[in-house]
Order: structure tokens, then sequence, then C-alpha cells
């Protein structure tokens, strides 16, 4: 994070434009991405009202904040790794602690706190403006190295 | 999105839950979740069983290269099969709030039909416990199952500590 500003805004939305053609749910629930650090990742997620989980009061579902945290916390894990490595989630845990504010973005950041030979352990917050005042947070897990056989369609894994 | 409202339509969540109830058709309920139409999940019932159904759709992906279904995806089936399971057993009068969802992943999900089963492990007065599992083919072998704490709001219940 230190020299040539221009390249590395170039850098960040070079991934940003790769980020959401590779992932195509993260394209789908509208991710972006924010910014990128060591072992650290910013999204945001814009409000959207197919990702509504209560159709009375607007506010988004869990499963959109679970899901997003799922891709920031991923993409933690990669800024961390000493070098490019397939990963896959092994466990993520959401805490809810106040519905999203309908009509209203939210954003998460996420940091890779630890990685070991095989496993890398991730911390996440979901929040409108003030990591302080959280709407979610997210503990989780990623397997590091995992086998990636492109399968073909229809056969046994 | 450009031409969806700007704000949600009012639904009367109470009346469509207590019609669910009454029809046996869960499935009404489900229709009115955005989020869950725009996964593409239902609910079947199968044998009396109260399944989620996630069709796979291209926009499910998580890794193209495998390819397998976005973590988040499976995550969000359990946890709407966990509170349509929540819905249909209890007399929950509002939409089960989430309190935390632990998610184990155990196999990478392939790019076809998944389902997934609640299971109402404890009902209390103002907590409900729920576990669930998903999986494709074989349901043998599940591809991840999950534990989720819900707070709701039930008529009295006067046995409940």
């Amino acid at each position: 994070m230190t020299e040539d500003l221009p390249g590395r805004v170039e850098q960040l939305s070079d991934l940003n434009r790769r980020f959401e053609q590779v992932v195509p749910h993260n394209r789908a629930l509208g991710l972006r991405l924010l910014a990128l650090d060591d072992a650290r990742a910013t999204f945001l997620l814009p409000y959207d009202l197919r990702l509504v989980g209560n159709p009375e009061t607007g506010v988004l579902h869990g499963g959109a904040i679970s899901a997003a945290m799922d891709a920031a916390c991923g993409t933690a894990v990669f800024q961390a790794l000493p070098r490019p490595m397939i990963i896959a989630t092994l466990d993520l845990r959401i805490d809810y602690h106040k519905p999203a504010t309908p009509g209203r973005d939210v954003t998460f950041r996420c940091h890779c706190y630890k990685v070991t030979r095989s496993v890398a352990f991730v911390r996440g917050v979901a929040y409108h403006d003030d990591e302080a005042d959280p709407i979610a947070s997210g503990t989780g897990s990623f397997m590091l190295g995992t086998r990636a056989r492109a399968r073909a369609p229809g056969t046994e894994p | 999105m450009s031409d969806a409202p700007s704000s949600p339509r009012p639904i009367d969540l109470i009346a469509l839950i207590t019609a669910a109830r009454r029809s046996g058709e869960i499935s009404k309920l489900v229709e009115a979740v955005p989020y869950a139409s725009f996964l593409g999940i239902s609910v079947v019932r199968i044998d009396g069983e109260l399944l989620g159904h996630l069709r796979f759709g291209d926009h499910l992906i998580g890794n193209p290269l495998l390819p397998a279904l976005h973590g988040g995806v499976i995550g969000a089936l359990l946890e709407s099969t966990a509170i349509f399971q929540l819905m249909w057993e209890t007399e929950a009068i509002v939409l089960p709030k989430t309190i935390t969802l632990t998610v184990d992943y155990l196999r990478s999900g392939r790019p076809v039909d998944t389902f997934a089963r609640g299971i109402l492990t404890r009902q209390g007065r103002r907590v409900a416990n729920v576990r669930v599992e998903a999986w494709q083919e074989d349901r043998s072998r599940p591809i991840a199952v999950a534990s989720a704490h819900f707070l709701i709001e039930t008529p009295e219940t006067p046995e409940d500590r």
C-alpha cells in the first residue's frame, strides 16, 4: 500500500473485473470489491429488492448476508496466502446482531488473521456506517490447496 | 433492476402465514420471499417431509473451474429450510430471526439440484434450535450441515421456562 497509487488502483479494478467475471454468484449478488489490503478484503453489497428476506419490511435475507460474508472472507484468505492456491470453505459461522436497514447498502470487511500449512482462519464484519455497530459478524476456516479437478458433467467427484 | 419498485410491496405476512398453515400449502409463503425466488428455492413435501429444494442455475456458481456451487448459496438454502421448518412446526406469528448460523461444508456442491431437510431440535419460548442437512443425488452423502438458533415469537407457551 505504498508507491504507485494509480498502478494499484488499476490492479484493483482489474481484480474487481476478474472477480465479478469469474464468480457468477458474486455477480448475481451485485457484490463490489472496495479495497484489498494485506490479508484483508472489503466489499459492498448494494441493497437489492431481489435479496429481501422479509417482504413485509424489506429487510435483506440472512442468506444474502452470509453469501456475501463467505465471498469476502474467501477473498481475505487469498490476500493472506504466500502464493495463489485453491481454497474451500470448511465452515462459516454467522452471528446476526441486528437487521440491515431496508434500502441501505452493506459493507463487509474481512481479515484473515492466521494461515497454517493447511487451514486459514478468518473473521469478518458486516455494517452500514460503523464497524463498531455491526449487522452481522462471521468466523470461518478455509482449507488450503484443495484439489481442483475439473469434473465432467454427470460424473461422481 | 431498473424496473423494480423503489420500495417493497407491502405484504401482510401474518395473514400469509396463517393461510399457509390452514391450507397446508407453504409454497405460497415461500413465493412471497424475494430472496428465495432469486436463488430458485422452493419447498416440496415428499413422504410427509418438508424439504427445501434449490433448483440449479448458472448464477449459483461460486467456482466455475470445478464447477461448484457458491458456499453462500448452500448456506442460504440451509438457513431458508430451517426457517420454513420452524414456521411449519411452530406457532410462529412472525418470521423467525436468525441469531447464529454455523455451516460445515463437507463436499463441494455440484451444478445440480440440491435438497435440504431441517429438524427442530429444541423449541423454547423465545429461542429455537434447528439442524439442517443438504444433499444432492445421494442423501447419505450430505454436502453441508448446519446448526442454527432463531429468535421466535409464539403465542404464550406457559409450560416453557
